[in-house]
């Protein structure tokens, strides 16, 4: 999924009406948001949590010092590990790695969902069986 | 918690810079473990460093773990710090790991490191010299600046992967690792051992994915674009529709230029070409054509400037040229002022005045100055053994002596220098020495000279009220370096000739040929000419006008630019400072000193013997263009690192940059105005486009202009380049000449473009003006550019050209070089060059009558096809496929004649 449409989505679930308008940036066409009041933003994970702010949904960017750290954390994981063209070895690793991870959470952060949940969704949809997929 | 690190893992450096910025917050314990062991129970993979909080939970991210830091601390996240985060993640971090993968781990230095990060680099340094911010995200040291520091400092702080044009980068990263947790950090990790601490871990590390070519590329650094705010862009769209009427009033022009109270004067000297040397392009770039740029640079600000040079033509060298060609050392001089002068001129160097060291006054300025020194005690006497020819009455200078090496025994050693063995040889240790021209034995005799006493120690009683020069010049130094642009490399001279400590300079010669020395007993001797050479910039100025002294002896108004090569730097930061502060008559002193590296030709060296190379005065015998030549020598400019002038790069730089790039875009622009518009600039209504490109135009505007005051000539022509690049990348995305044909809105469309494209190569032609002024000029003669706007450059980007107005007849700018051509003249200047090659004669082949007759009667029957064909209303292609043949035809003509290149008129592109 391109990173605006998937951005796009995230507009909607979070409640927003107004849709932004993204453009691409460099070979891998990496998202860019022109805001009304700021300088531009670029990346998928600052757009998607600047979004989460817009529609004053902090609680999806963690509440705690610890948990914003964890969210951050997959959100890095997501754009570094499971974008990119990695190869069946890797994403073999990350789902391995992530389910040993998820043995004993609900969510990411444990029993909150946030945004890392969001976007670890929508980034592994792609790797995952279509039988796995209900 | 706990915190688990290996020996030499990267990542411990931000982390343990954050954790030392948020010190007491929390209870940190360390643990190193081996570079293979799994902390993370859920992770495949090792990885360090990673943080168990008290929850049991685990952070294995770098950027993650310097966040918590911080966030206990107390911080917010911002959006602009995980902009900066994600960019390190994704873009930084593969760049990195792979350069550091070649130095620390394949052992390869130099460009082969510094290839993949360069981008990345110069990201960073835009992002900061853009936003004008201290820091990554605003004016306080925040989480961004930790992380990007710590992931760049194992290779950064090796100087020579820090590349010196990266000035706010440079800045950014000093203040940094200056700051007590950073240092910490540094000594932590790296153990004093530099980026070979990292070995260790890296070793046991896979190579980086990155390494496979995927994400590092090497293509030339992408002109991304910079983030813009609405305010950036309202204050660009209000500057620009002020337009001409925000032009302050002309300054009008003095003669002579003289300082004015409460006006940024500025004075600028290029070094003093030595009078009987033929200037190469290196001596060109490296002082005139610089300070040339610098002063018309200056002149458009609407600075009060003057710049001057002239030649240096005192010496041992001239005496030496005089008797080689028969002439006295003045005619010497005379004749060969004149040579320089000329190719100056024919460089358009824009000189306020251009004068010479062979004056009364330099005789009247060096003695005073000379007296003043030495009625304060800073001048010694001492004995010097030297050689005298008894049958030329005079002493020798070591040019004047050769005889057999002491060393190696080679017969025909220098008095300098063995040609053998390359030994340094002191004239009076010569075996066998013989006067070059009488063929004489010279005997060793003992000559008084008069030294400047540097280190003059406060032992003699006059002393206790002057304390020594050296330290005079070390203090005024301290205070003028700091903050001031002096260039590294000058800097960097003049501190190891402070540390190696300043020695007595013997300040006069037994010649005939200098400024004479106004003291009993030296009525043989004249003044050595390092002493009276940097002096030559009074007296030329004191022959420019009488009221000299109000540039020279005015160092709280004037601000002084002086430019030369590297080699020259002592001369003009220590010694002539130490003869200025010594005689105590409050002279102006250098400000600025620029100092480029060298220049080479091709794989070599000029070569003035060996006929390798373009001399100054062979450039104009080319065929090409001064402007061709000041734009490719600046664009080459060895600015912090030595660079090479290459026929091949010349051509490509000319057809791609100059033709097809800003050449390119100028005509295209000034054509759709008379094309679709019958030279009338149209209406311009401004999208949010329109206005988006219109404020990147001004920040890369503010950003060449940040360029030029620091005197970063090299960097400030790529940014005349980035413009016009836009300029190109907007008229083909908007397709002015399909839309002309449209409807109501689509010309609309088509004249905003149009307007707006006209305008920027309006301001292009102004920014061009220090580099190509010809051209420049040629650009606002066909735009009918108002004549304030011409001569004024200001800091935002205006319409100057209103709709409305109405152009000149647009012609392209540029002609192509071609291959042929270019081997030709790379043939030519290899070496062997016929030393009396007469200018007449100087035809790029060695054609002959014959096949000048040939060509003519070639062009003749080609004129007279096309003339047939255009007749009939042939087919455009046939007739365009013919007139290239004609347009080639007469190049090859005008190549064989000597003559220089026309530009083609009527050549018309879309």
């Amino acid at each position: 999924m391109a990173a605006a449409a998937e951005l796009t989505l995230l507009e909607k679930s979070l409640g927003l009406s107004k849709g932004n308008k993204y453009s691409a940036q460099g070979e891998r066409q990496i998202p860019v948001l022109q805001t009304n009041n700021g300088p531009s933003l670029t990346g998928l994970t600052t757009i998607a949590a600047h979004l989460v702010k817009q529609a004053n949904k902090e609680y999806l960017l963690g509440s705690t010092a610890e948990e914003k750290a964890v969210v951050q954390q997959w959100l890095e994981y997501r754009v570094t590990r499971v974008d990119g063209h990695s190869s069946k070895d890797d994403i073999h690793t990350v789902l391995k790695d992530l389910n040993s991870y998820l043995e004993d959470k609900v969510y990411l952060t444990g029993y909150n969902f946030t945004l890392a949940d969001i976007l670890l969704y929508y980034g592994l949809h792609r790797f995952i069986p279509r039988s796995l997929d209900v | 918690m706990r915190l688990f690190v290996s020996e030499g893992a990267p990542g411990s450096l931000p982390v343990l810079a954050a954790a030392g910025r948020a010190q007491g917050r929390a209870e940190l314990l360390i643990s190193t473990v081996g570079p293979e062991e799994c902390v993370v129970p859920f992770l495949t993979r090792p990885k360090v460093p990673v943080l168990q909080l008290d929850s049991g939970n685990y952070l294995f991210s770098t950027s993650a773990i310097c966040r918590y830091f911080f966030l206990l601390s107390g911080w917010e996240q911002d959006d602009l710090t995980n902009q900066w985060l994600e960019w390190e993640a994704t873009e930084l971090q593969p760049a990195l790991s792979a350069a550091l993968y070649y130095l620390v781990v394949q052992g390869k230095k130099g460009e082969d490191v510094l290839g993949p990060v360069r981008r990345a680099l110069t990201h960073i340094d835009h992002s900061l010299s853009r936003r004008s911010c201290p820091f990554l995200a605003g004016e306080t040291e925040s989480l961004a600046d930790i992380v990007l520091w710590g992931a760049l400092y194992p290779l950064l702080q090796d100087p020579s992967y820090l590349p010196e044009e990266l000035g706010a980068l440079h800045s950014w990263f000093q203040t940094l690792s200056s700051q007590e947790p950073c240092q910490r950090a540094a000594e932590t990790v790296l153990k004093q051992q530099g980026v070979l601490a990292l070995r260790p871990y890296l070793q046991k590390q896979p190579q980086p994915s990155s390494l496979e070519g995927r994400l590092v590329s090497n293509e030339p650094e992408e002109e991304e674009l910079a983030t813009l705010s609405e305010e950036e862009i309202a204050v660009a769209v209000a500057a620009w529709e002020k337009g001409l009427e925000s032009l302050p009033p002309l300054r009008p022009q003095q003669n002579p230029v003289l300082p004015v109270a409460g006006e940024r004067n500025v004075l600028i000297t290029s070094a003093l070409p030595y009078v009987n040397n033929v200037p190469h392009l290196g001596n060109i770039i490296g002082c005139v054509l610089s300070a040339d740029v610098f002063a018309r640079y200056s002149r458009l600000r609407q600075w009060n400037t003057l710049y001057l040079c002239g030649t240096d033509e005192y010496g041992t060298a001239t005496e030496t040229k005089a008797m080689e060609e028969g002439l006295t050392p003045q005619e010497i001089c005379d004749k060969y002022h004149v040579i320089h002068a000329d190719i100056y001129r024919w460089f358009n160097i824009s000189f306020d005045f251009f004068g010479r060291t062979t004056t009364p006054q330099q005789t009247k300025i060096t003695q005073d100055i000379f007296q003043r020194l030495l009625a304060r005690g800073f001048v010694l006497q001492d004995t010097v053994e030297q050689l005298r020819c008894e049958h030329c009455a005079r002493f020798l200078a070591d040019r004047f002596v050769e005889g057999v090496c002491p060393f190696c025994g080679y017969e025909e050693a220098r008095g300098d220098q063995c040609d053998k063995c390359g030994k340094l040889i002191n004239a009076i240790e010569l075996k066998k020495p013989q006067c070059k021209v009488c063929r004489s034995c010279p005997v060793v005799k003992s000559s008084q000279h008069l030294f400047l006493d540097l280190p003059k120690l406060s032992q003699t009683s006059s002393v206790l009220l002057c304390y020594q020069l050296a330290a005079r010049v070390e203090e005024w130094l301290e205070k003028t370096l700091p903050g001031s642009d002096w260039t590294a490399n000058a800097r960097f001279i003049i501190r190891s000739w402070l540390r190696d400590g300043l020695k007595p300079r013997c300040i006069t010669r037994d010649l005939k040929w200098g400024t004479p020395v106004p003291l009993e007993g030296f009525e043989d001797k004249v003044f050595y000419v390092w002493f009276d050479a940097t002096i030559g910039y009074l007296s030329i100025t004191a022959n420019y006008t009488d009221q000299w002294e109000k540039w020279w002896k005015n160092p709280e108004q004037v601000n002084l630019y002086q430019f030369m090569a590297k080699d020259n730097v002592p001369f003009h930061g220590i010694v002539f400072p130490s003869s200025a502060l010594g005689a105590e008559d409050n002279y102006t002193l250098v400000s600025h000193l620029i100092a480029t590296e060298y220049l080479n030709y091709e794989d070599g060296k000029f070569s003035k013997s060996r006929g390798v190379g373009v001399f100054g005065d062979m450039a104009q015998d080319t065929g090409i263009p001064a402007d061709i030549w000041r734009f490719y020598l600046l664009y080459i400019r060895p600015e912090g690192q030595d660079s090479a002038f290459s026929w091949t790069d010349m051509l490509f730089k000319n057809n791609s940059e100059l033709l097809n790039n800003l050449g390119n875009f100028i005509n295209r622009a000034g054509m759709f105005v008379s094309k679709f518009f019958g030279g009338f600039v149209p209406e311009m209504v401004l999208t949010s486009d329109d206005q988006r490109l219109l404020t990147h135009i001004t920040l890369e505007l503010q950003h060449y202009h940040q360029l030029l005051e620091k005197v970063r000539i090299r960097d400030a022509l790529r940014s005349i380049l980035t413009i016009s690049r836009h300029g190109n990348q907007y008229i083909q995305v908007n397709e002015p000449w399909k839309r002309i044909k449209g409807g109501e809105a689509d010309r609309q469309r088509a004249g905003t473009v149009t307007g707006l494209a006209v305008n920027i190569a309006a301001l292009l032609s102004v920014m061009l003006q220090p580099y190509m002024p010809t051209v420049s000029a040629t650009i606002q003669a066909q735009l009918q550019l108002p004549p304030p706007a011409c001569s004024i450059l200001p800091t935002n980007f205006l319409c100057t050209l209103p709709a409305g107005h109405q152009i000149g007849t647009v012609s392209p700018l540029f002609q192509k070089l071609e291959n042929d051509q270019i081997e030709s003249l790379k043939q030519r200047f290899s070496g062997g060059q016929a030393k009396a090659s007469p200018k007449t004669a100087a035809g790029l082949t060695t054609a002959g009558p014959q096949q000048i007759q040939a060509l003519t009667e070639e062009v003749t029957k080609q004129g007279n096809i096309v003339r047939e064909l255009k007749a009939q209303k042939a087919d455009k292609n046939q007739i365009a496929a013919e007139v290239a043949k004609l347009l080639d035809l007469k190049k090859q003509l005008a190549l064989a004649e000597g003559k220089p290149l026309e530009t083609s008129k009527g050549k018309k592109k879309k």
